[in-house]
């Protein structure tokens, strides 16, 4: 399996011999980000592609078919439409807040991003926290939403925002106590380390049943912090318009619709890391040879792969199921959720003793 | 107790409807597509009896119509989409002369599609096309002339008079 870290090490090696340590490290900082950001819009568009051929294969349509093969170059040209659109000032609006909420979101949504392990040496950065630092920051982007809602001076933007306020919180809930599920297993918070721990067997068969209980809260608690799928109050058209983001047009939308679109991979990647092996392949103890053949498949395509599966079902449920009423949405949390999650973490707790 | 139970019962059943609703999408997905891709099924479209394409005046095979050219389709147009024009012709049987069509004008432009001519027509001389792609660059290309260059009424053939 090819390790990336030769790759990064050689240009690390090669700059630090050209320009000397301190610019070495700041082209590098440069390079990452604008790697990161690359492939955080090069996913999105991908995303977009594909959320409309899944939700038209759920209709039995054929979906976007017109521009390039299989109207696979759509999404481009939508993102140029978007570019290309005015930024339209709102008079009574805040307008600091009004500009700053679209960055908030999105700038919440690539720091998360930044620190997925993608493939084997492919890390931009491996805190010891990992864990902590995903929950904590994927978090950050409902203060963007609450100001987005807030600033617009809009009804629906405001019943949207507060909407989505009280559902990101709870779901924040049994988002993170399902994730402490893993952290009991593999006894560190460290990505690298937990996708390193998942060489034999992945943690959602190495922990039996509370794992995969965990697993199943996860998808559920991460998609309603998406604000998609049977969890678009914050949105429903129906009712609010476009909710939190009704005054936002050209590409201060574009910034919201990217980072919905990304947190569904963001969630779908989260999962992977955490209980499906990140990017390690399917290996069952004992049979060598079939590990073997697992192991010439490149790291990368068992992380995208993975994802791509998780995002899938993100996708299917999304397609599936009809709007919840908000006290439902809340009692499926409070009432449903946390209880499980929390014996959930009892149960883990007496497995791994 | 007994709300224990039915809380996990209706987690458990909660889990069980929404499998099956997922179950019901997933065949769906798995149906063929109902959508027509149509500049390139255009040989292969279905078409339906009766749609209204445009109007359209049959011949047969000695380019002879059915038009006697009795106005009645002219009248019943609520638009004036229908203009016709005749011409008295001498009649070689009686040896008298006949009105008979000279040019049936058919403003697709202003068709509302209504149906009345057809329908009244005693001859059944005009029918519906089936062809519904009209867009033209100038609303006067819309201006057809039914009846083709030269045509003429198809004679009936006299019934026997019986004694």
């Amino acid at each position: 399996m090819y390790d990336f870290s030769v790759l990064t090490n050689w240009i690390d090696q090669w700059l630090r011999s050209q320009v000397g340590d301190s610019w070495a490290l700041f082209v590098e900082f440069v390079l990452v980000g604008i790697a990161i950001l690359t492939a955080y819009a090069v996913l999105a568009l991908i995303l977009i592609y594909a959320e409309r051929k899944v939700c038209a294969a759920f209709q039995c349509r054929i979906g976007p078919n017109r521009v390039g093969p299989f109207g696979m170059l759509q999404s481009v040209a939508d993102m140029f439409k978007i570019l290309l659109k005015e930024i339209i000032t709102i008079k009574q609006a805040d307008p600091i807040l009004f500009r700053l909420a679209s960055f908030l979101v999105i700038i919440a949504s690539i720091c998360t991003f930044g620190a997925l392990p993608f493939a084997k040496g492919l890390h931009a950065i491996d805190f010891n926290i990992g864990v902590f630092y995903l929950l904590a920051v994927s978090s950050l982007g409902v203060v963007g939403i609450l100001l987005a809602g807030w600033s617009s001076n809009n009804k629906y933007t405001m019943i949207g925002a507060m909407r989505s306020g009280a559902q990101l919180i709870s779901y924040e809930l049994s988002c993170g106590l399902s994730l402490m599920v893993i952290v009991i297993l593999s006894g560190t918070m460290q990505l690298s380390e937990i996708v390193e721990q998942q060489a034999e067997v992945w943690f959602i068969f190495q922990g039996h049943i509370p794992a995969m209980i965990a697993f199943i809260i996860y998808l559920i608690a991460g998609h309603a912090e998406t604000n998609r799928g049977p969890f678009d109050l914050p949105e429903a058209e129906s009712e609010l318009t476009a909710g939190y983001h009704t005054e936002y047009s050209g590409i201060q939308f574009g910034f919201f619709y990217l980072a919905e679109y990304l947190n569904m991979f963001i969630v779908a990647a989260i999962a992977t890391t955490l209980f499906l092996g990140g990017w390690q392949p399917f290996h069952v103890p004992g049979w060598e040879s079939f590990n073997q053949v697992m192991d010439y498949i490149p790291s990368f395509v068992w992380f995208f792969g993975k994802s791509g599966l998780c995002v899938f079902l993100a996708l299917w449920v999304r397609w599936s199921f009809p709007r919840l009423r908000i006290d439902q949405l809340l009692n499926l949390e409070w009432k449903i959720l946390m209880p499980i999650c929390l014996i959930n973490i009892l149960l883990m707790a007496l497995c791994v003793l | 107790m007994r709300d224990f139970i039915a809380y996990i019962k209706g987690i458990v059943m909660g889990i069980y409807n929404l499998m099956q609703g997922m179950r019901i999408t997933m065949r769906n997905m798995r149906r063929p597509k109902v959508t027509e891709s149509y500049p390139e099924n255009r040989e292969t479209r279905e078409t339906y009896e009766r749609f209204r394409g445009a109007l359209e005046m049959p011949h047969n095979e000695n380019n002879k119509h059915k038009c006697t050219a009795c106005m009645i389709c002219m009248n019943n147009c609520p638009n004036g989409t229908i203009q016709i024009k005749t011409k008295m012709l001498l009649d070689e049987d009686t040896g008298k002369e006949k009105k008979v069509l000279d040019t049936y004008f058919y403003d697709l432009g202003s068709c509302i599609f209504c149906d009345l001519c057809t329908q009244t027509c005693p001859q059944d001389a005009i029918s519906w096309s089936q062809n519904f792609e009209h867009s033209m660059f100038t609303r006067a290309k819309l201006n057809t002339k039914l009846n083709h260059e030269g045509s003429s009424l198809l004679k009936k053939e006299k019934k026997e008079v019986q004694n």
